[in-house]
């Protein structure tokens, strides 16, 4: 135990020593969180808008009126059919198209009920989500007006649709795939330099020849990391939660043991890497290639993993990012409990135990 | 056990027959030869003739194909973490961190090694007079010249008191001057009952041993005191030695 102890405050001494590092790993998921937080947040401002309304008819042009006067949209074109709208949205002519049902004004005043359908194009879905939200507000409170004036309730039921992106997938996806990245990037990335570099070193060598078991090298190597991990973790949590409002609507236990989950998995990643390799630059190259690139790539961070290629899809089955970031859309975003990750949870099980039985297996046959 | 403990009781290392093979190839080819107790014993040979893989295997890290051994009274091949804690291993390499401070290096391979807290305290205070090293405590080990690490990490190598410190190349790339002073704190380590095996590839430290054995393509070509082996070869100095040796090797060095 005393042997394990003093290996550990060794590696801290390390990673403490090396200020320019530890201040990256620490600065960067900060940095990332508000980046991403406030650069992606778009201002919803002109947002050009085309409008259907089989029937011309005195409330909906009340309506369009109102949604042209408002500082946020500019009503562009009126169009005559629905087979337009997809015309409109795919020449970017607009962003939302507004659709009345036919004789919205006759439905209105006399059942008291009609509908207006709006339709987003939600490839950037922060801004869809803003700008629909400001035209059910117009609407809304035109319909407080019309309320006002007569003693009929009337309801204009106003319906939202997402194109292309149904699912919303990337409104606060950043928040989970930063965790993701910066995690794998950590454990992954700065496990396995560590542990290469004590064999570039020569070092290993002699702790080989010392009394030291394996697993207390690889034990010692790890938990600086994991601790630095943890750190981090709750560092992105807290600034997601307090800073960019992003709640976490489902338990915070089951968010903190799917990341624990990960950051086992990362390490895992990192443990293998570095029994494959015997340079430092390597090490950097395998985890930063092979796993970086992929968790922003294929993990569903950046580009919805739905809309691409099937192969593709196929592909980010593998990356662990990918188990991550859907359990922790599901529990942080969705509210959803920890039974309906299952089978992410028993995926990323599933990784951890077939890297470690390789990097086992690997270990033993460098030693002979 | 006890029995052969007695028996060898100053045959600190043992070797019968060793062999390792890798697939077809045979790094290290029946080797045997004894080492007492105190004693200097020097070993030689070309690279890729199969010192490394035979030191090793005496070293715990590789176990024999066949044939045996014991280190320090313990078996190679099913007491290796026995083995381990009895030895000390310094390599070319110096195999002390370097963003660590000198006393911080001590600590954590007195730790590694079991030593008692008090105990390292002590020893590192003497140490670091008998090394003349007070001002260079707090610094770190990255800082010092090369010639300080190469002492250092030797003094490190055994400073838990091991039967044996095997040191492989120890001098490498240093100054004949610091080379003296170096073997100084070896002759030092012997008289203090500990038994030093040591490889090299400069010929004048091979005269410094008692014994030098020379190794060709995985075999012992040679195994004598310096003296005799130059009788017997009629060789003025342990180079021309080991030239009339190394000239009749087939494999190819790597």
């Amino acid at each position: 135990m005393k042997q394990l102890m003093s290996f550990i405050r060794k590696e801290f001494y390390h990673i403490l020593r090396d200020r320019t590092t530890i201040m990256i790993l620490l600065l960067m998921p900060i940095i990332q969180i508000i980046l991403f937080g406030f650069a992606l947040t778009t201002e919803v401002k002109d947002t050009k808008v085309a409008v259907l309304a089989p029937t011309n008819d005195e409330v909906s042009t009340r309506i369009i009126e109102k949604i042209n006067a408002s500082a946020y949209f500019h009503v562009v074109e009126k169009i005559h059919n629905t087979v337009e709208i997809q015309k409109v949205f795919r020449d970017s002519k607009a962003k939302l198209v507004v659709v009345f049902e036919d004789h919205f004004s006759e439905k209105l005043h006399h059942t008291g009920k009609a509908h207006i359908q709006l339709i987003a194009d939600a490839t950037d879905p922060n801004a869809a989500t803003s700008f629909t939200f400001y035209a059910s507000n117009i609407i809304a409170s035109y319909q407080q007006e019309l309320m006002a004036d007569s003693k009929n309730p009337y309801q204009i039921i106003p319906e939202v649709k997402m194109l292309y992106n149904p699912q919303m997938v990337g409104a606060f996806n950043f928040v989970p795939g930063v965790l993701g990245m910066i995690l794998i990037l950590i454990c992954a990335m700065m496990t396995s330099i560590a542990i290469v570099r004590e064999k570039e070193m020569g070092t290993m060598e002699i702790l080989l020849v010392s009394p030291m078991k394996p697993i207390y090298i690889i034990l010692s190597k790890i938990t600086p990391y994991f601790v630095l991990s943890c750190v981090n973790f709750t560092t992105t949590i807290l600034l997601s939660v307090f800073v960019l409002k992003v709640p976490i609507v489902g338990s915070l236990a089951s968010l903190i043991l799917v990341s624990l989950l990960y950051i086992f998995l990362s390490l895992s990643v990192g443990l293998l890497v570095s029994t494959l390799t015997d340079s430092q630059q390597a090490a950097m190259l395998i985890s930063g290639m092979g796993f970086m690139i992929p968790v922003m790539m294929l993990s569903g961070m950046i580009f919805p993993i739905e809309n691409m290629p099937v192969a593709l899809q196929w592909l980010s089955n593998i990356v662990p990012a990918r188990w991550y970031i859907s359990a922790v859309k599901a529990i942080m975003i969705e509210g959803l409990g920890i039974t309906s990750v299952l089978k992410e949870v028993a995926i990323m099980i599933l990784m951890i135990v077939v890297l470690i039985t390789i990097s086992l297996k690997k270990f033993k046959i460098r030693l002979e | 056990m006890n029995d052969t403990n007695k028996y060898n009781r100053d045959k600190v290392i043992i070797a019968e027959n060793l062999t390792k093979k890798f697939g077809h190839f045979t790094a290290v080819d029946n080797i045997s030869f004894e080492v007492e107790k105190g004693e200097i014993f020097g070993f030689l040979g070309a690279n890729g003739a199969g010192k490394t893989t035979a030191m090793r295997m005496l070293c715990g890290l590789s176990i024999p194909t066949s044939g045996k051994g014991t280190v320090a009274g313990y078996d190679i091949s099913s007491q290796t973490e026995l083995v381990k804690k009895n030895i000390g291993y310094m390599s070319q390499k110096f195999s002390l961190y370097d963003d660590l401070k000198v006393w911080e290096n001590i600590e954590l391979f007195a730790g590694i090694y079991g030593m008692k807290e008090k105990e390292i305290k002590v020893k590192t205070d003497e140490l670091m007079e008998i090394l003349n090293f007070e001002d260079e405590r707090d610094k770190l080990v990255g800082s010092l010249p090369l010639g300080f690490k190469q002492k250092l990490a030797f003094s490190v190598s055994i400073f838990h008191n091991p039967k044996v410190v095997f040191l492989d190349e120890p001098t490498g790339g240093v100054d004949p001057i610091t080379r003296r002073q170096f073997w100084e704190l070896i002759y030092d380590a012997t008289t203090r009952g500990i038994t030093v095996f040591v490889t090299t590839h400069y010929m004048d430290e091979a005269e410094y041993c008692n014994r030098v054995s020379i190794m060709v393509d995985g075999r012992i070509e040679a195994l004598d005191s310096p003296k005799n082996l130059k009788k017997q070869f009629n060789a003025i100095n342990m180079d021309e030695v080991f030239q009339q040796l190394a000239r009749e090797s087939t494999r190819k060095a790597d």
